[in-house]
């Protein structure tokens, strides 16, 4: 018998507008120890699923139909008094943001001893004892010692680690794990997963990973179940579902995913438009209105889940790829209603540089005190970084956060000044000019932020805030303004007539284009974009990624981008750049570094990222980074990366490596001991080389 | 797809999913005044200060009485149908003088408030953007300024100048400037940081820019909400002096002034007209602009604020 039996759970959440119907008739299994994956765009119901199984829904909702069967009890049938029983007891729950979910005022200790106290009749000191155990357990390094010491004295991996150990204090037999990776770097998100996947093997217990993203649902689940606007769409074992999704939203999610046209640079698919409004939720199927393959029926009738085999069901009429078994009854072929975007796009390689960096220096110090401020130390953000950006290319910068990259391209756009160092823009050195003529000068580079909310004035119409760049820059009359806003809206797909609308008023992919549209108001010709598509979903993403591909290709744009996300980065990158601690660690072309990689910290990087390719993933156990980040206050002497590095020996540590040349032409990395054969040095003999 | 733009497609897209809203969009204005009539209590409040307002600066041109000399002869008298509150202890009809009395106290309540915003806001806001050791320097400033004990300068003011409206106005607005500056420093200090603040950098804008226009009008909300309160409490203010013989000098009146007036006779009889009227004005008038200003925070709120 299955664990966890939900059947037909209906959720509504009243609103002053409405009853958003969050849940609305969801039913799946989840056997012991087995992985059970939720993908799906935010607003899905992923989330109020999992809270709607601990009954800690938000104000104003409550289960109105259904069962949660877990160990034979109903749980939707339990009272307060046994349900708190029951969460933190036989369910244990991770959230996204481990620092919100922490009390600050606590130690770490204190929290999960709380919770042993509460389900245990155990002594205070049994709990505190446990505690410890639990926290080795999660691989936290002297468990013992760091038991007393604070939530904000943890790195926000280690934070997840603690989540993690209060859940699994009294061995739930379930634990939920809401986006539990979400807000972490690739490398400990990497760490996290492998962590509660041993954990789950070793304690036997059953584990509900809701997630959108689907390279994390790649290597880690049994099964997956894909839900879209409150219900599963498609539901089977994770290697059928991967190879063959039958669903199209399914197989769209896949379609958007960047990594799988980063060879071809073939255009994204992007889903159109957004989840529809779960207040009042479309008739006929609910994903009829985004559907590239949609007929008549699916807007008059609604799909049931159902599939040739009971092990892979999915709700749709028409469903796209491979029939699993030859039943009886005819094969329909189905064709996507409108032409894919699939089109070739070839990116245009080589031409004049037009920006150069030649040992960027950026140090903030460490202040103490209010009136006086006393400096007590230097933060060394970046440390001598060098780069050219050529026109009509992209020049792509990855890392984890604190590398030093945002600093760079806040430094580019005039939001930092260097401490040293030269910023060669034209004929003239950016770190150096000030006044009048730099902010003339500002116009030519411009910045795509990564929030879109924040970046735009919430008291602005749209029509302003584009037209705020020609007013500064005092460009062209009041007629000719207004024309050029109008001719930017419509390079982003934005009507002309939303110049009066304010900011909010646009959803989310919409903004980003306003801000993009604002970044293009003053004919720069550098675009510095700081992490533009991590906020949105896949779907979105894709959109957004696409816009900026085909104007780049259409007005000879430049850019540097920004990315924690390396499958983004080649996707749109002619060049990447790889940053860790304030160095550049290598640099080269975007296939050369991708899949030749020099520094054994890229190699880590693209092994943490995880794929959606179930094997793959399954095969990369026990590779990618360990560690974490050290304090760029007092960086490791020699190599930065030595601390972390897998082949780091004595030299590592006394000697800073340069960067050479290795494998092909303009491909640079700073390694003792690169994984790729150097280039000869042309002015030495041949003679003195070793073969 | 080739021979459409990508605008044109990612237009195509969004309307294809409704996400193209076809009503026109509604101003700011009318927005704030949408979530604001939600709140029925606020609602209540302006139509009360409508009242009161048409009350005491209306009501003197149709209700006519003699608030100048005092006349011995209706001492005290009881209400009747020619003096509808009764006469206090100089023989003023009381109804008129709550008219009387009420336009001093709104009359020092609004001018102190726009006064202490005006400058608070100003203080505030230069403290804030500049930043270092200015604002520190300039907040210190702040700090002594509200140890001040204000009742005690007040007394020692009220023995130098003879205290008319104006001076009230101003000795009001003196102590009350140095929390509206704290609060718009604090606000201006976070509105610096914003992300479409730093914007105007990138795009070459000079810092007065990025104050006029960016940081002032996000923190107007506050600043409004916050002068609604500011009313309120200068009110409040002007009656304890009253109350405390230290209010406008006679014949004028204020509210606290009168209910000062009627204590004396509080336990001689049943004088209720001396007590009830003003010190009801009082508390109606002080309650009707705090809910103003509860449901004005709400309604600068964007996020309350739905399209």
């Amino acid at each position: 018998m299955a664990l966890l039996q939900i059947e037909d759970l209906r959720t509504h959440i009243q609103l002053k507008e409405g009853v958003v119907h969050a849940v609305d008739g969801v039913s799946f299994h989840v056997d012991e120890g087995e992985t059970l994956g939720v993908v799906g765009e935010s607003g899905c119901g992923k989330t109020m699923t999992a809270l709607s199984i601990m009954n800690l829904l938000p104000v104003g909702g409550h289960i109105v139909g259904g069962s949660i069967t877990l160990g034979g009890r109903d749980l939707t049938k339990l009272d307060a008094a046994a349900m708190r029983k029951v969460r933190g007891d036989d369910i244990g729950m991770i959230f996204q943001d481990p620092l919100s979910s922490l009390n600050p005022t606590h130690t770490v200790g204190a929290q999960i001893a709380e919770a042993v106290l509460l389900h245990r009749d155990v002594s205070k000191e049994e709990a505190w004892e446990r505690a410890v155990e639990v926290l080795d357990l999660v691989g936290l390094p002297q468990a013992r010692e760091r038991i007393k010491e604070y939530p904000h004295q943890f790195s926000g991996g280690m934070r997840q680690r603690v989540m993690i150990a209060m859940a699994l204090a009294c061995e739930p037999k379930l634990l939920i794990a809401d986006e539990p990776t979400t807000a972490l770097d690739v490398t400990i998100q990497k760490q996290i997963l492998e962590l509660i996947d041993s954990l789950r093997e070793r304690l036997g217990m059953a584990v509900i990973l809701v997630t959108h993203d689907l390279g994390v649902i790649a290597g880690r689940a049994d099964r997956v179940a894909v839900m879209y606007a409150g219900r599963i769409v498609e539901t089977t074992g994770t290697e059928p579902l991967y190879e063959n999704p039958r669903h199209p939203y399914t197989e769209a999610l896949f379609h958007a995913l960047p990594e799988k046209s980063a060879e071809t640079r073939e255009r994204l698919y992007s889903i159109p438009g957004a989840p529809p409004d779960l207040v009042r939720p479309p008739h006929g199927c609910r994903f009829a209105a985004r559907c590239r393959y949609v007929q008549d029926r699916c807007r008059a009738e609604d799909p049931l889940l159902a599939g040739e085999t009971t092990a892979h069901t999915y709700a749709c009429f028409f469903p796209v790829g491979v029939r699993e078994k030859t039943v009886a009854g005819q094969l329909v072929t189905v064709e996507p209603t409108e032409s894919d975007e699939t089109a070739a796009v070839e990116i245009p390689v080589g031409g004049q540089v037009v920006l150069s960096a030649k040992d960027l220096v950026k140090d903030f110090p460490v202040t103490r005190g209010a009136l006086m401020r006393r400096k007590v130390g230097t933060v060394s953000a970046v440390a001598g970084v060098s780069f050219d950006i050529r026109h009509g290319e992209t020049l792509g910068l990855v890392g984890e956060s604190g590398c030093g990259k945002t600093t760079i391209g806040r430094m580019l756009v005039g939001l930092e000044t260097p401490t040293a160092g030269m910023i060669r823009f034209g004929d003239k050195d950016l770190a150096k000019s000030t006044g009048r003529e730099y902010r003339r000068e500002r116009r030519q580079i411009q910045y795509m932020f990564q929030d879109s909310y924040a970046s735009l004035d919430p008291r602005m119409r749209a029509g302003t805030i584009l037209r705020e760049p020609l007013i500064v820059q005092g460009m062209g009359s009041r007629r000719e303004q207004y024309a050029k806003v109008k001719e930017m809206l419509g390079k982003v797909g934005l009507p002309a007539s939303w110049t009066e609308r304010y900011p909010h008023e646009f959803s989310g992919g919409q903004r980003q284009r306003l801000g993009f549209a604002r970044a293009l108001m003053l004919d720069p010709q550098l675009i510095v974009a700081d992490e533009p598509v991590s906020a949105l979903d896949v779907s979105i993403q894709a959109q957004v990624l696409n816009m900026m591909r085909d104007l780049q290709r259409e007005m000879g744009l430049t850019y540097l981008f920004i990315s924690h996300d390396l499958s983004v980065v080649r996707y749109l990158s002619n060049h990447i750049g790889v940053m860790y601690l304030g160095k550049l660690v290598e640099i080269g072309t975007a296939d050369e570094v991708y899949l030749r990689p020099a520094h054994p910290y890229t190699k880590g990087l693209i092994e943490s990222a995880p794929t959606a390719d179930p094997e793959a993933e399954r095969t990369k156990v026990n590779e990618g980074i360990t560690g974490e980040l050290p304090s760029a206050i007092h960086p490791p002497s020699g190599c930065r990366f030595r601390t972390r590095c897998p082949l780091a020996q004595e030299i590592c540590a006394t000697v800073e490596p340069e960067l050479k040349p290795y494998g092909v032409a303009n491909h640079l990395a700073a390694c003792h001991f690169a994984l790729q054969p150097p280039v000869p040095v042309p002015a030495a003999p041949a003679a003195e080389q070793v073969p | 797809m080739a021979d459409i733009s990508v605008g044109e497609a990612l237009a195509a897209a969004d309307a294809e999913l409704g996400m193209v809203p076809d009503d026109k969009p509604r101003s700011m204005a009318r927005r704030v005044w949408d979530v604001f009539a939600e709140n029925k209590l606020a609602m209540a409040g302006v139509a009360f200060v409508v009242f009161i307002v048409l009350f005491c600066f209306v009501g003197p041109l149709i209700y006519h009485t003699n608030q100048v000399n005092t006349n011995l002869d209706l001492t005290l008298c009881t209400p009747s149908g020619q003096h509808l509150l009764g006469c206090n202890e100089l023989g003023y009809d009381q109804l008129g003088r709550l008219m009387v009395g009420g336009q001093t106290s709104l009359e020092v309540g609004l001018a102190a408030a726009a006064v202490a915003v005006l400058f608070g806001t100003l203080y505030g806001a230069i403290s804030g953007f500049i930043g270092g050791p200015v604002d520190a320097i300039m907040m210190r400033i702040v700090d002594a300024g509200l140890s001040l004990p204000y009742l005690m300068v007040i007394i020692i003011l009220a023995v130098i100048f003879h205290p008319n409206t104006a001076v009230m106005i101003l000795v009001i607005a003196f102590f009350y400037w140095f929390a509206v500056a704290r609060l718009v420093r604090g606000e201006t200090l976070s509105l610096r940081t914003r992300e479409y603040v730093q914007a105007v950098r990138v795009i070459g804008g000079r810092p007065l820019r990025s104050v006029v226009r960016h940081i002032v009008p996000n923190a107007i909300g506050t600043i409004i909400v916050q002068g609604t309160f500011a009313v309120a409490d200068s009110i409040l203010i002007l009656s304890g002096l009253g109350f405390l013989g230290l209010g406008v000098a006679p014949p004028a009146t204020d509210w606290g002034s009168m209910l000062s007036g009627g204590l004396t006779y509080i336990q001689g009889g049943n004088y209720w007209w001396l007590i009830y009227p003003p010190g009801i004005a009082i508390i109606l008038t002080c309650i009707s602009f705090n809910f103003i200003g509860d449901a004005l925070r709400d309604a600068f709120e964007t996020r309350l604020q739905r399209r």
